[in-house]
């Protein structure tokens, strides 16, 4: 059996991260994690005309460095799951008709990392693909323009607000051996807890986190299987929350517990609560996580993206904003890096 | 001297307000800009923002409220010589320089430069 309890995937295969591509802007080439990414831009055009280009040039980076590292084109990957922040997930599309690799579109929002990483690691252990690319990408000029302001307005932001990562990640998965081994899945339900600020996704997005977080330890068994569990943007504004909620259930994360927002950038980069956004938890684990299980110093990691399901125009009928956020269980396999 | 301190206080003050309005009623910024530029309209309706500028000076003409209260004082103007279509010609009489500086200004800065974020 595949499923797991109610909501988790195992998969029967043994499934492989052969490499990973990531690629990312000025600020996070700043940040404490600046020297994991592949390429780093020195500006938010990165070269290109216009904000929605530098994206898609980021995301078609992240795969250009991801396949050139096994030495792999385009043509030797059977399917391509991609998702971004725009509308219409145009960064994804776009970068989809140029890579010609059969395609599923995919939008969960912040947790699209880990929706394609799983839904491609099934794919993969099925047997309906041989080799996959996940790939997702957030831009800080697209996304703040789209969701909240355009940055030349002005408008003030509380300190709860995040600042969208601008970069791209992308993972090679297939059944060949390599470094990481992603043995399980679990797939998370919309929550909804009536927070209706799009400038505190932290707290509306901190409740599925836990309910994921809390329905894969059911499914499994056990708690405290894992070295880390990190999730994907919930920062400072949210992690909290998502501690206390786990305590409120019995559950202590608070020592093994990170978050990608609050990785990427240092609390002096004026980055209110932390990062977010698609690339936020991508650039982090594709370029930090798995880096650090394949030096040894971390075995096995629960990545929980969390994503909020946030329409400007369901904001402007007040409506509340609902969230979801997705794992992936990613352990060191010591196979060739 | 004193002038200039209670124009201070009085501009400041109106701020102060749009702040927490801002931070605790969570407008958005336009919504608090129209509400602004309405309280000022209503005020010169009862005639009081004239009197408000007597006292306060710059501290009242130079916050978004002294919009509306110029918006309503070019309607009212045109409105007494042609009656309701005045209303529409004269709406924007006062405040026509600082519309058309905004909209020739904002174009000569877009031709100029791009964007940093």
């Amino acid at each position: 059996m595949r499923l797991v309890g109610k909501q988790t995937w195992e998969f029967e295969n043994p499934i492989y991260i052969n490499s990973v591509g990531t690629a990312a802007g000025p600020r996070e080439a700043e940040g404490p994690l600046g020297k994991d990414f592949d390429i780093t831009y020195d500006e938010l055009r990165c070269g290109e005309d216009n904000w929605e280009l530098a994206e898609r040039k980021l995301m078609e980076q992240s795969i250009k460095l991801c396949l050139d590292k096994v030495e792999l084109t385009p043509q030797d990957i059977d399917i391509f799951l991609a998702g971004d922040l725009l509308n219409q997930n145009v960064t994804a599309n776009y970068v989809a008709r140029q890579t010609q690799i059969p395609f599923l579109c995919m939008f969960g929002a912040c947790s699209t990392s880990m929706e394609t990483l799983a839904v491609g690691s099934a794919l993969v252990d099925a047997g309906f693909a041989n080799r996959i690319i996940a790939s997702t990408s957030s831009h800080n000029a697209t996304a703040e323009r789209q969701f909240r302001y355009p940055t030349e307005y002005g408008g003030q932001k509380p300190k709860t607000a995040t600042f969208t990562v601008t970069g791209a990640g992308t993972a090679l998965v297939s059944r060949n051996q390599g470094p990481i081994r992603i043995t399980k899945a679990v797939i998370g339900k919309v929550n909804d807890l009536g927070i209706k600020n799009p400038l505190d996704m932290g707290s509306a997005m901190a409740p599925a986190a836990a309910d994921t977080i809390q329905q894969h330890f059911e499914d499994v068994g056990s708690t405290d299987d894992y070295d880390l569990i990190v999730t994907g943007d919930l920062s400072g504004v949210g992690s909290p929350i998502l501690i206390q909620l786990l305590k409120d259930e019995g559950i202590d994360i608070s020592a093994r517990h990170n978050d990608c927002g609050l990785m990427i950038f240092d609390h002096t980069q004026e980055v209110f609560a932390g990062g977010s956004g698609c690339a936020c938890s991508a650039v982090v684990t594709y370029g930090h996580i798995v880096k650090q299980l394949i030096l040894g110093n971390l075995n096995k990691v629960l990545v929980v993206a969390t994503g909020a399901l946030l329409s400007p125009i369901m904001v402007q009928q007040k409506e509340s904003i609902p969230t979801i956020a997705h794992g992936v269980v990613l352990e060191r396999a010591g196979g060739p890096v | 001297m004193i002038d200039y301190v209670i124009a201070f206080l009085v501009g400041g003050g109106i701020c102060v307000i749009g702040q927490l309005l801002l931070d605790f009623a969570k407008l958005t910024p336009a919504h608090l800009m129209s509400l602004f530029v309405v309280i000022g309209a209503i005020l010169d309706g009862f005639d009081l923002y004239d009197k408000f500028i007597e006292f306060a000076g710059a501290g009242a003409t130079v916050p978004i409220t002294s919009f509306g209260h110029s918006l309503l004082h070019g309607a009212m103007h045109q409105s007494e010589k042609h009656g309701f279509v005045g209303i529409g010609m004269g709406i924007f009489e006062l405040t026509s320089a600082g519309i058309s500086a905004a909209i020739l200004f904002a174009f000569i800065v877009a031709l100029l430069f791009k964007p940093k974020g």
